[in-house]
């Protein structure tokens, strides 16, 4: 970590620091870095579905279109983390040690609300200088329900239904709300939503997001999370 | 050393941990920190710079924002009948909505419950620590811990992070062998029993309404309805709470959850002139 504090930072510039030289500015070392992308997790009565686009950028660049969000974690659970790619590698390194820990001394695989509780302690033990990593976890419970989980960057977790996360978070968020909580909609019936409806539902939501988030496009990767197992599908999306 | 032993001096090490029982915790700045150590706690802080201040300065820097989840009305109070707990149930983190349906209060055990305020991530770790430790306590010496004991627990466990950064206001509330219990901790160590309060950024709204209905004689049906308005009139004001109140009822015989309602149902029903 190198800090190259040049002089004392005196008084504010404003507008002027961008027209001439008005004296000593400090710069930093930053240790994060935004490289976008969205991730989504939706959970059925049988089946999870994460999904994320494959975009990675950093400011006005793209440095590659291929660049999936989700993680395979067990056959049951998949991760799906955006934010700083940098911590999205080492934390889901750290997350595949763990695992593998846990099943050589328990001689059984971990279920998803064991890694999602080991996730929050892992994060909070960087309470203090935090993973820039937003993450969702998505997959079968033990009774063969889907679970969703969703993190903040230190470690504040809960189940949820349906969650989106990364930079369109925002945008689909309320669609979800809309389309499978039933928010803001009188008189509809609560149907129960099924697989194929909710990966249609994923696809649209998607393309929603990259129409309008400079951050989201490419291509969108599914995981189908069933009992039978993972079943992965790459789809294209806008790549402007 | 043996004299050590007869003398019964201790070192530094064995009295950490009993000043700060919850385990031993460490605060490592190596850059190559990563946390396999499942049995000592270990937290990273960044080399050479005040860790509060860190998170700031990394900032609003190339569409970096790392933001928390924050914000909440939690409130308890104490009367003839027991403890009444309500809290609501939105988290924020900036400016955008995390979660609406936040569970705010821990149930460390039958006659103990805990409520979260301020950064969720600190409240959930600290209290599921603290529930670990009352398990332990249990365990070890064959009779429930009093609440009195738990909340001081919590309280050294904030004291030793004291000044980086933790944002942590909570209430452990509880039936013991004095009776009812209500004790509020937060992040600077302070720890105060008393008979009513509220914590996190809509506090003063349910301060007003609950100060105005008070009476240590109310029925069990009235202190619900006033732990109920409370928690609606501080959503209604305050922008960073929301969602549902989640009430509890400590009683002699352990803790009941009361009700989950929906403040914009609530205010509607308070509230018929106003709209």
């Amino acid at each position: 970590m190198l800090f190259t504090c040049m002089f004392q930072h005196f008084g504010d510039p404003g507008k002027m620091k961008d027209y001439h030289y008005t004296g000593p500015v400090e710069h930093k070392f930053s240790p994060y870095a935004f490289n976008g992308g969205t991730v989504l997790a939706v959970a059925g009565e049988d089946f999870a579905i994460v999904a994320s686009d494959t975009r990675l950028s950093e400011g006005y660049s793209i440095h590659s279109r291929d660049s999936p969000k989700c993680y395979k974690l067990t056959d049951t659970t998949v991760l799906g983390c955006s934010g700083f790619h940098g911590d999205c590698l080492t934390l889901t390194k750290i997350i595949d040690a763990r695992l593998k820990m846990y099943k050589h001394s328990n001689n059984k695989t971990m279920t998803s609300g064991a890694i999602a509780a080991m996730l929050s302690t892992i994060l909070y033990s960087r309470r203090f200088f935090p993973y820039y990593v937003y993450n969702i976890i998505g997959g079968l419970d033990e009774e063969g329900k889907g679970a969703v989980y969703s993190f903040d960057p230190v470690g504040s977790y809960q189940r949820d239904t349906y969650k989106a996360g990364g930079s369109a978070s925002a945008m689909l968020q309320p669609l979800l709300d809309n389309q499978i909580g039933f928010k803001n909609m009188e008189g509809v019936e609560h149907v129960p939503l099924t697989k194929d409806k909710a990966v249609q539902l994923v696809k649209d939501v998607f393309i929603s997001a990259a129409e309008r988030d400079v951050y989201t496009g490419d291509a969108l990767r599914i995981c189908v999370i069933t009992k039978e197992g993972i079943n992965e599908e790459t789809i294209p999306l806008r790549k402007d | 050393m043996a004299i050590f032993e007869v003398s019964g001096y201790k070192k530094y090490f064995e009295l950490h941990e009993q000043i700060f029982p919850a385990g031993l915790t460490h605060l490592v700045d190596r850059t190559n920190h990563y946390n396999f150590g499942t049995k000592t706690q270990e937290f990273a802080v960044p080399p050479g710079v005040d860790p509060s201040g860190f998170l700031k300065s990394c900032n609003h820097d190339g569409g970096v924002c790392i933001e928390m989840n924050h914000g909440t009305t939690t409130l308890a109070f104490k009367f003839k009948h027991g403890v009444i707990v309500a809290v609501d149930s939105r988290a924020s983190a900036g400016n955008y909505l995390a979660s609406k349906d936040a569970n705010k209060v821990i149930e460390i055990n039958s006659y103990l419950l805990g409520t979260m305020s301020g950064s969720a991530a600190d409240c959930q770790h600290w209290e599921r620590l603290l529930a670990k430790e009352c398990r332990l306590y249990r365990l070890r010496n064959n009779h429930r811990i009093s609440v009195a004991a738990a909340s001081k627990l919590l309280s050294n466990m904030m004291l030793g992070y004291r000044g980086m950064g933790l944002s942590m206001g909570s209430m452990i509330c509880g039936w013991d062998k004095q009776g009812p219990g209500l004790y509020y901790v937060d992040d600077n160590g302070t720890r105060l029993s008393g008979r009513m309060f509220s914590t996190g950024c809509g506090n003063s709204y349910a301060y007003g309404v609950v100060d105005s209905g008070y009476r240590e004689d109310m029925t069990v049906e009235e202190a619900y309805e006033l732990g109920r308005r409370g928690i609606t009139h501080a959503t209604h004001r305050d922008a960073y709470s929301g969602g549902v109140v989640n009430m509890y009822h400590m009683r002699e015989d352990g803790w009941i959850k009361v009700c989950k309602d929906d403040v914009s149902e609530l205010i509607h029903q308070y509230r018929k002139g106003m709209f």
